[in-house]
């Protein structure tokens, strides 16, 4: 896992277009960034490694189960629905219970967002993998099939071979994506550009240490 | 939470008072052009054949005869590049899309203006 200089943890809200400063226009996604508390910091005495976990929506109690519930109050956080690990540079500036807000980015940064795609349910190697079929007309009875899916001799299909079967619902992360704005009063990251999953999918964003 | 709400709070400073463009107009738009360190206003005067979208996204298309050439340029209503936008006349028109024009002459082109 990367290490971060900062990250956090938001919700995709839905995509718009506007205006740079020379008047043309280009695609941004709005996430709800925060606001993440600090659940746990893990120390390289203690576990070997240095990481934050944070933890982002407050949710009510009773949607969690006791053991987390234990957890998050050690920490003397709110109930949160989301709990997710950071390798951050410096975890020594952070505490156990310390708010971070959508301030630690900046306009400009560079950030990989991770969360999951959209489900596309049981899908052929046409949609799935790119497989480029056959002609549609012309008499051709060939239309979105995978073919051959090997030679005789071996007797056998070899691991790995691409065919049809269950398409997306998995992580995905975008990486590279300029933060072009931020909204501190509504906890706001505009970002250009797409980002995996459907409106109100949980995203982690991250903004990698160079 | 409405995201609704908040994707319209993102594109509030963006909006620009526009006059309502509607298909069958006639316009002039002031478009600002960059000509290497140089900006000056260009005036594009047609017809206004579709209107789309919604919202900050609302895009028009203006096509005009040019040198006997049909050209069309689309516009996004809302961009900082439109100095402004001036309706010369409201025409009559049937349909939200007039993409039947195309392939008329100058002539058979025309338009009855709206009283």
């Amino acid at each position: 896992m990367a290490v971060v200089e900062y990250g956090m943890i938001g919700e995709k809200v839905g995509m718009t277009r506007i205006f740079s400063e020379n008047g043309s226009s280009f695609p941004v996604t709005v996430i709800k960034c925060g606001p993440c508390f600090v659940v746990q910091k893990k120390t390289k005495e203690k576990d070997g490694y240095e990481a934050l976990q944070l933890g982002y929506d407050q949710t009510k109690e009773k949607k969690l189960n006791k053991p987390t519930l234990g957890h998050l109050k050690k920490a003397n956080v709110p109930a949160l629905r989301e709990l997710a690990e950071f390798r951050f540079k410096e975890t020594d500036k952070y505490e156990v219970g310390q708010t971070l807000k959508v301030e630690g980015f900046k306009v400009g940064d560079r950030v990989d967002v991770s969360g999951k795609s959209k489900g596309k349910g049981f899908a052929g190697v046409v949609k799935r993998l790119g497989y480029h079929g056959g002609s549609a007309t012309h008499g051709s009875m060939f239309h979105r099939r995978p073919g051959s899916v090997g030679a005789t001799d071996p007797e056998r299909v070899f691991k790995g071979k691409g065919l049809p079967g269950r398409m997306g619902n998995e992580k995905v992360t975008v990486k590279n994506l300029e933060v072009v704005g931020i909204r501190e009063e509504r906890d706001l990251l505009l970002v250009k550009g797409s980002v995996p999953g459907s409106s109100g999918t949980t995203v982690i964003i991250r903004k990698k240490s160079s | 939470m409405d995201k609704a709400r908040i994707i319209r709070a993102v594109q509030s400073p963006y909006f620009k008072e526009v006059p309502q463009v509607k298909p069958g107009d006639s316009v002039r738009v002031y478009f600002k052009v960059v000509e290497g360190e140089k900006e000056r206003t260009q005036a594009w005067e047609g017809l206004v054949i579709s209107v789309r979208g919604s919202g900050l996204d609302r895009t028009f298309t203006v096509r005009k005869m040019s040198f006997g050439v049909g050209v069309e340029r689309i516009f996004p209503l809302h961009s900082p590049r439109i100095e402004r936008i001036e309706i010369l006349s409201r025409g009559k028109v049937r349909r939200a899309k007039l993409y039947y024009l195309r392939g008329r002459s100058t002539k058979e082109a025309r338009i009855e203006e709206k009283r």
